[in-house]
């Protein structure tokens, strides 16, 4: 708001003169040591005697002597606005807090504080505030203090308290010295005597004798002849000598005048425009830099399209903050979405917001429910799930799946996973835990851990593969932990899947392990030989279109304790189907899989080998083969054999 | 046309007087010439035919000095009056900042300042200009024909001025009221700066 000062009110271009000479002395003295000496200082006059003349001086003068000072000038009408347009959008108290953090506050006009208790109250209590930290406040007023109508005992008081001046009309030499400085301002010379014989006209108003002034210069520039003292005490005295009947250019003149008044107050009137919308916008807690650099020049080639262009900037800073808002609430009130003057950092915030908005990793649509057996170990498990379809964040809350490899936890879990999205409002997130880590530290190296958190707590669900594998990865934990909380309390799923007990988990916090164990765990046995009869038979069936029932109880005889197993079974022996170009039966796979009982080892330990198609045992969503590092021991196999 | 253009800080002002014919538009403009300040004025244009009605159109540049740092010019242009000259009319009327309607006030010629204000708002509607917001004002001329040839103000008001603009009473041929129109339409053609409707 420094800026609203216009840069042609200053000391220098005040002119002193025996009426004001007190005033601006005063008016200097606290320029140069705000706060210490008249404090308030309190100036009035009537109209048109140089008060935001002198209260702008004395803010220019500040400012030069200590460009650090925050000073401020405003009427009392644009305090008032300003401080209704603050309490409107809720900025009231950061309204109050901005003038006291100004060390020099000049307010005009205060004889429009008649009949305003409120904004007397708001005066008086800033007064005390300002005076209390020496911060100086000077005010301007067409009356003096005790004639303002219903103004508070107390304000007057505190005016009494510094400095109450007044500056009266100008005498006859300062009136001279007024109109040659303007003159010389405006580049216009007058024969000798002109301006002296305007000053003795009376007019006490300088406003008005700058009016008297301008006249002349008009009626000058279209006279074909100098201006002689005599017309112009005629031209402004307005006494027409009868003699002389009106020229016929003073149409024209009159005409051009008025011209002249009328573009004058329009082309100026850009600075009223610009100074109402940095109230409006620093009023609604935006920063106004740009538009106060406009004040500062003398002309501004087109200040509609700048103020439309502030305002374009305000409505996209307004529109991108609303955005951020929804995907990070915890951007909302962010200083980044304040600055019209660098979109860069508002634009930044939301692109991070944006990144975090993605969707989490959703559940594979290829696993569902209805694909899996039902069969008496895996009832209760199918019973859950279903449950948990249906009322998701209600009864089973957390779901833990336990259960060795291959048994169809990951199976299980996006399956429930697709059945949550189908009736859910919002993402739901299916991963791993490895995933999962691995998204933190990528957010940890891109510094967007606030925006990856976002993305999580927004989804509806949460349902985390491979829980055990989770363990040492403290800060995994950490953010799992607080993720927990948040969707248990807000009534949210979550389901996890674990290959251990979770009484054996080694590494995991214990304040979340305690957290799993207080939900519903179900355990996924090793598949029996009839569900491996069973997953061999459908397999068979959907490659090959046609479930041999014998071949599917051999290879439900062949030790595999996961579905993949026998899955994988059934592959090689249609590979060696394809090669041996015949159908796949019992015998082909007795060759296949078992072509010569092989001796065992001597130390009756055999050698680590994999079960073929394998990968590490991340249970990801995308990789969904696991490394099966050790065959069960021989004394396994007879067993499995057996069973 | 632009009112203001800032880069190169000048106000040109295109003023048209319009009128049926007869009604003393070129009256206006040979008034103002004779008042300008030779330095002040372009030379007037003016094509007329050999009975000294305009045939084409009237031009009187003003240059008007530096105002507030913008070089201001004010352009009066007249339209022929007669009917059939509405080609003419059209062109004179683009980009127009504002318009005199020049009427007569004979009661003889009511329907002639009827017919060509109405002439008038097809014009502008035909070039896409509302008619509401373009600056205009009404001279009613000729008032110092005897009183029983003639239409008062506000008989005249009554019959033209529907949406109530300024209206000046006028005997153009004295200069009574010439200047008051002009300066009363500049006035509102100037006050559209602050509007920013016409700023390049």
């Amino acid at each position: 708001m420094t800026v609203t000062l216009n840069p042609l009110y200053r000391f220098e271009t005040f002119v002193v003169g025996s009426a004001n000479r007190l005033a601006v002395t005063a008016a200097k003295a606290v320029a140069e040591s705000p706060g210490t000496v008249y404090n308030p200082l309190f100036i009035y006059a009537r109209p048109g005697l140089g008060k935001t003349h002198l209260l702008m001086g004395i803010g220019h003068a500040a400012r030069a002597i200590n460009p650090g000072l925050a000073v401020e000038y405003l009427t009392l009408d644009e305090f008032v606005e300003a401080f209704h347009a603050a309490i409107a959008a809720g900025h009231g108290e950061a309204y109050r807090k901005r003038f006291l953090d100004v060390d020099l506050l000049l307010v005009d006009d205060v004889q429009f504080l008649t009949h305003r208790r409120e904004m007397q109250a708001e005066l008086l209590r800033l007064t005390d505030a300002l005076q209390t930290t020496n911060r100086q406040i000077v005010l301007t007023s067409d009356r003096p203090p005790a004639e303002i109508e219903a103004l508070d005992e107390r304000l007057i008081r505190r005016f009494a308290g510094g400095l109450i001046i007044d500056v009266s009309a100008p005498d006859y030499e300062t009136r001279v010295a007024i109109l040659r400085r303007k003159a010389e301002e405006r580049r216009a010379s007058f024969a000798g005597g002109v301006l002296e014989a305007v000053a003795t006209l009376g007019i006490d108003n300088v406003r008005e004798l700058l009016g008297a002034l301008n006249r002349l210069i008009a009626f000058q520039a279209v006279s074909e002849a100098p201006l002689g003292p005599e017309q112009a005490r005629r031209l402004i005295g307005g006494e027409q000598s009868a003699s002389s009947p009106p020229a016929p250019r003073d149409e024209f003149s009159e005409f051009l005048s008025e011209v002249t008044a009328t573009v004058a107050q329009q082309v100026d009137a850009w600075r009223t425009q610009v100074s109402a919308a940095i109230l409006r916008w620093e009023g609604e807690g935006f920063r106004i830099g740009r538009l106060e650099r406009l004040l500062e020049q003398e002309m501004v080639a087109d200040p509609e399209r700048e103020l439309r262009a502030f305002q374009a900037d305000v409505e996209r800073l307004q529109a991108m903050q609303a955005e951020a808002a929804e995907l990070a609430p915890d951007l909302a009130g962010s200083a980044g979405f304040r600055d019209p003057g660098d979109l860069a950092v508002a634009e930044a915030l939301l692109a991070r917001a944006r990144e975090g908005a993605h969707p989490p990793p959703a559940p594979s649509p290829l696993w569902r429910l209805e694909d899996l057996l039902e069969v008496p170990d895996t009832r209760m498990a199918l019973e859950a799930a279903r449950v948990v379809a249906e009322e998701p964040g209600v009864r089973y809350n957390p779901l833990v799946i336990v259960g060795p490899s291959g048994v169809g936890k990951t199976h299980l879990l996006h399956a429930i996973g697709n059945r949550l999205a189908a009736g859910a409002s919002g993402p739901v997130a299916c991963l791993s835990a490895p995933e999962l880590t691995g998204e933190l530290i990528e957010a940890i190296d891109r510094d967007a851990v606030g925006a990856w958190r976002a993305r999580y707590r927004r989804a509806s669900a949460l349902l985390l593969d491979d829980v055990h594998l989770i363990a040492d990865k403290d800060r995994t934990q950490d953010e799992l932990f607080v993720l927990f909380n948040l969707l248990f309390e807000s009534g949210r799923q979550m389901i996890f899947t674990s290959s251990l007990p979770l009484a054996e988990l080694v590494g995991v916090e214990v304040r979340l392990r305690t957290r799993l164990e207080g939900g519903l765990v179900i355990e996924l046995p090793p598949l029996e030989r009839e569900v491996r009869e069973r997953v061999a038979a459908r397999e068979l069936d959907t490659r090959f279109g046609n479930a041999d029932a014998e071949l599917a109880a051999y290879i439900a005889s062949r030790p595999a304790d996961s579905a993949r197993a026998v899955q994988l079974l059934v592959q090689r022996v249609m590979e060696a189907a394809e090669l041996a170009e015949g159908p796949p039966s019992a015998r082909l796979a007795q060759e296949v899989l078992d072509p010569a009982p092989a001796p065992p080892t001597p130390n009756g330990e055999p050698a680590p080998r994999s079960s073929g198609v394998v990968a590490p045992s991340t249970g990801g969503a995308r990789s969904r083969e696991k490394m099966v590092w050790e065959w069960p021991g021989i004394g396994d196999r007879v067993l499995e054999e057996w069973r | 046309m632009s009112l203001v253009n800032f880069t190169a800080r000048e106000i040109t002002c295109k003023i048209v007087y319009y009128g049926p014919g007869r009604s003393g538009k070129t009256t206006n403009l040979q008034y103002i010439y004779g008042r300008v300040p030779e330095s002040r004025r372009g030379r007037m244009v003016s094509l007329a035919t050999q009975t000294d009605r305009t045939l084409f159109f009237d031009f009187l540049p003003l240059e008007l000095g530096s105002i507030s740092g913008f070089s201001t010019r004010f352009q009066l242009y007249t339209v022929p009056g007669q009917s059939y000259y509405n080609a003419t009319r059209k062109l004179v009327l683009q980009g127009a900042d504002g318009v005199v309607f020049v009427a007569d006030s004979q009661a003889r010629r009511f329907d002639d300042n009827l017919e060509s204000l109405q002439n008038l708002q097809d014009n502008l509607l035909a070039q896409g200009v509302d008619v509401r917001q373009l600056p205009a004002v009404f001279q009613y001329n000729k008032q110092d024909l005897p009183s029983d040839l003639i239409l008062t103000q506000s008989e005249m008001d009554d019959a033209l001025n529907f949406r109530s603009v300024q209206s000046f009473e006028a005997d153009a041929l004295h200069g009574h009221g010439v200047f008051e129109t002009l300066r009363g339409l500049s006035e509102l053609v100037l006050k559209r700066l602050a509007a920013g409707t016409a700023v390049a």
